[in-house]
């Protein structure tokens, strides 16, 4: 076991933990903050992402002893921003989620996508979101909705 | 008495020049036989040397990232990357699924996703397969890894240096752990036995066949 100092949503954040464990478990066990979902454990899915230093990141294969300072934001705080609100009102507009279990990694995802791309292309969208799985087929609702996105951020 | 004298002298003179020509074109040719004899030699170790450095950028460890697609490839088998992962502009994958979303500083062994400085694609102009997927020759990954508008303008010097120093070269080393726990294959020679070889290319001349 080993004590880390994690910056969490701008906050502070101390854990005692094993160094191999994943940023997700820290985040769900330690911190319960259990908005970041447990999809496949392999990054494979995407239902973990979540930001780190502003990049975002798969924490299910993210062992907390990598992390070092960088700060870390979760779909929790992710409306605290300008893009992810947008994002998140357009989630909404668009009706996007059906079980809504990916949806939390999806949000993270297009954020980041809309941070570094304001006006994505369908192609943009296509390579960014593929490698977030939705089991309940959204993906035309999402797309929709991050051009939603877009828009309002003009 | 006195004409047979110089014509005597003459003879000599005409006599010890033509053995000190001999003499010396003689020693010429042995020296540039054997200059040429060592050279050929030096060239011959290079392109044995070179074909050592082959064996290993064809390794699944180095070749997965010198792909001709948009895509890398992972595994032995070197199968396209899980969860569509693609190229991306500067090879570095695209905002919201890079390289760096899952591919940290240091090889993550309890995750079983590998790591290491700066992890990123080689560029396409250092493609070392086809768009088949299979690996090109040897002449042509040779020809290309020397052509400086292809490899980031490194001369030989510059070359060896990134064999034997360059953090994603010396990743392919410490592959690290699958996510069954298995060590990750390594490619065929040592680390020491790959930039030996690279130095004996160099000092060849960096031929290709």
């Amino acid at each position: 076991m080993a004590t880390y100092q994690l910056n969490v949503n701008g906050q502070r954040r101390q854990v005692n933990v094993d160094p191999s464990t994943p940023l997700l478990w820290v985040l769900r066990e330690e911190l319960k903050m259990t908005g970041t979902k447990y999809g496949c454990g392999i990054s494979a899915c995407g239902a973990c992402t979540v930001h780190v230093a502003g990049i975002a990141a798969r924490s299910c294969v993210l062992p907390v002893s990598l992390i070092g300072d960088r700060s870390i934001v979760t779909i929790e705080a992710i409306g605290q921003d300008p893009v992810g609100q947008a994002v998140q009102e357009a989630w909404v507009e668009k009706d996007v989620v059906q079980c809504g279990y990916c949806q939390s990694g999806q949000i993270m995802t297009a954020v980041a996508l809309l941070k570094a791309t304001p006006k994505p292309t369908d192609n943009n969208i296509e390579e960014s979101m593929g490698g977030n799985l939705c089991r309940c087929a959204t993906y035309v609702r999402i797309r929709e909705a991050i051009k939603s996105a877009s828009q309002q951020l003009k | 008495m006195l004409v047979n004298y110089r014509l005597l002298r003459i003879l000599l003179i005409v006599l010890l020049t033509s053995v000190a020509w001999i003499a010396l074109t003689s020693t010429t040719a042995i020296g540039i036989r054997e200059s040429r004899s060592c050279t050929d030699q030096k060239t011959a170790d290079g392109l044995a040397a070179w074909q050592q450095i082959y064996s290993v950028l064809t390794s699944p460890r180095c070749i997965n990232c010198h792909t001709a697609t948009s895509y890398p490839q992972q595994g032995d088998d070197r199968h396209r990357h899980f969860a569509n992962v693609v190229r991306g502009p500067t090879g570095k994958g695209v905002p919201g699924l890079n390289c760096a979303s899952c591919h940290q500083e240091q090889n993550a062994d309890s995750a079983g996703a590998p790591g290491g400085h700066n992890w990123h694609l080689a560029p396409l102009s250092m493609r070392w397969q086809d768009v088949n997927d299979q690996p090109l020759s040897s002449a042509l990954v040779c020809r290309a890894l020397i052509d400086r508008a292809k490899n980031n303008n490194l001369d030989a010097a510059a070359l060896l240096k990134h064999n034997e120093s360059e953090p994603l070269v010396m990743w392919a080393w410490n592959p690290g752990r699958r996510p069954d726990g298995s060590i990750r294959t390594l490619p065929p020679l040592s680390h020491a036995q790959f930039v030996a070889a690279t130095r004996t290319w160099v000092k060849a001349g960096t031929p290709c066949p």
